[in-house]
């Protein structure tokens, strides 16, 4: 892990180059944290990737509802000869979900992307193949979204078998 | 373990003598008659013919080597040496539908996997049955949300057994459950309340309230 020290570093070091695309940085519990424009987000993660963080550990989306903008994606690097992590996060809000994909950067990415898409609806511009990766593909709304109903089906017991479906007599 | 084996008794081995020589005089055309009759009437034994056939399909199951979660892993116990389902004649487990006669759904069935079963279920020669092994299948137990479809919703099955996952001594008893059923002496259970015999497939087609089609009532031939 980079300490504080080291994030803030890499963060001026980012905004030397684009001044637009960190807005922030966290530090928590060891654990460095880069917040970046989701317009800019390719241009950090090459960056990084040039600076040693080769591989993409993880990529997976969060719903901040109901703060705004409210979709999030996190892209967890690893250093591999250093053994040093570094989240990247950015936030697109949820009427426009857009962000650049990260398949040429890293052919991994292709299938998180997907399944990114698959449950919170974050249209990765430029990926080659976005289609629903879990769910059917005729299937409607993204069920990981905190405003999706989490359905399923009401349970027969005896107590509620008269407003129940089913027969009855 | 010492085996020890009593020997007969003179009333027995008496028995036995007669029988033999009734046997040899029958073989000898000596038997006519009354005494004919009787000797015939003694080796006979009357049934239906839905009867022994329902008996042999409830002694013979051909499950199909089919897993879908945890609760496969449980499945997987009845057919080795503690509960050993061969005891029962259900162990030639078939890897294809098309030589299966019982699909055990053991575990949890998502959207997009339903149309796989139904597929596999359907594929599956006539007379067939059903399992619903575990919660998720039944009522999708702690998995109740978006992912997942209950099996009653798109095939018919004929025993659910309960449990997450159910140990497979629950299984097992599901199955000689079935095969109670598959008899003909099957207790009502549920079923009596909701006035339902054998396993029942609702069709949307059928434009009747509450139409129902009995597909393989208990000790019933029909469909074979």
């Amino acid at each position: 892990m980079p300490d504080a020290t080291g994030l803030e570093l890499t963060a001026h070091e980012l905004r030397d180059a684009n001044a637009e695309s960190i807005l922030g940085t966290e530090f928590f519990r060891g654990q460095a944290t880069l917040l970046t424009n989701p317009k800019h987000v390719v241009e950090v993660l090459r960056t990084l990737h040039g600076k040693g963080y080769t591989f993409l550990a993880s990529l997976h989306g969060v719903d901040y509802y109901p703060e705004e903008p409210r979709l999030g994606v996190v892209y967890e690097l690893l250093d591999m000869k250093a053994v040093d992590r570094l989240t990247v996060k950015a936030r697109v809000p949820v009427d426009d979900p857009q962000i650049s994909t990260v398949v040429e950067l890293f052919p991994g990415a292709n299938h998180p992307e997907r399944e990114v898409y698959d449950m919170f609806g974050v249209v990765f511009e430029g990926h080659p193949d976005l289609r629903r990766i879990l769910m059917p593909e005729d299937y409607e709304g993204f069920p990981q979204r905190r405003d999706f109903p989490v359905g399923g089906e009401p349970v027969l017991f005896t107590f509620n078998e008269q407003t129940s479906y089913g027969k009855w007599h | 373990m010492e085996i020890k084996r009593e020997p007969l008794s003179a009333q027995a081995k008496a028995d036995f003598r007669s029988r033999q020589l009734l046997a040899k005089d029958m073989l000898d055309g000596a038997l006519e008659g009354e005494a004919l009759d009787r000797y015939v009437e003694q080796g006979v034994l009357t049934t239906t013919l839905d009867k022994a056939v329902s008996w042999a399909r409830g002694n013979s199951f051909f499950p199909l080597t089919f897993g879908l979660a945890c609760c496969a892993i449980e499945m997987m116990g009845i057919v080795a040496a503690r509960v050993d389902i061969a005891r029962f004649g259900f162990e030639a487990l078939r890897a294809s539908p098309r030589q299966a006669d019982l699909i055990i759904l053991s575990g949890r069935v998502s959207t997009k996997m339903a149309p796989v079963v139904r597929r596999l279920y359907d594929q599956m020669l006539d007379p067939k049955w059903a399992i619903s092994m575990g919660a998720c299948c039944s009522s999708m137990g702690v998995f109740n949300n978006y992912a997942l479809v209950p099996s009653d919703k798109f095939m018919p099955i004929d025993v659910h057994v309960p449990g997450c996952p159910p140990r497979p001594e629950a299984l097992a008893h599901g199955i000689l459950r079935l095969r109670d059923k598959v008899h003909g002496h099957e207790p009502a259970g549920w079923r009596e309340r909701y006035e339902a015999q054998g396993t029942e497939e609702v069709l949307e087609e059928i434009d009747r309230a509450g139409a129902a089609i009995n597909l393989y009532p208990g000790g019933d031939t029909a469909g074979a």
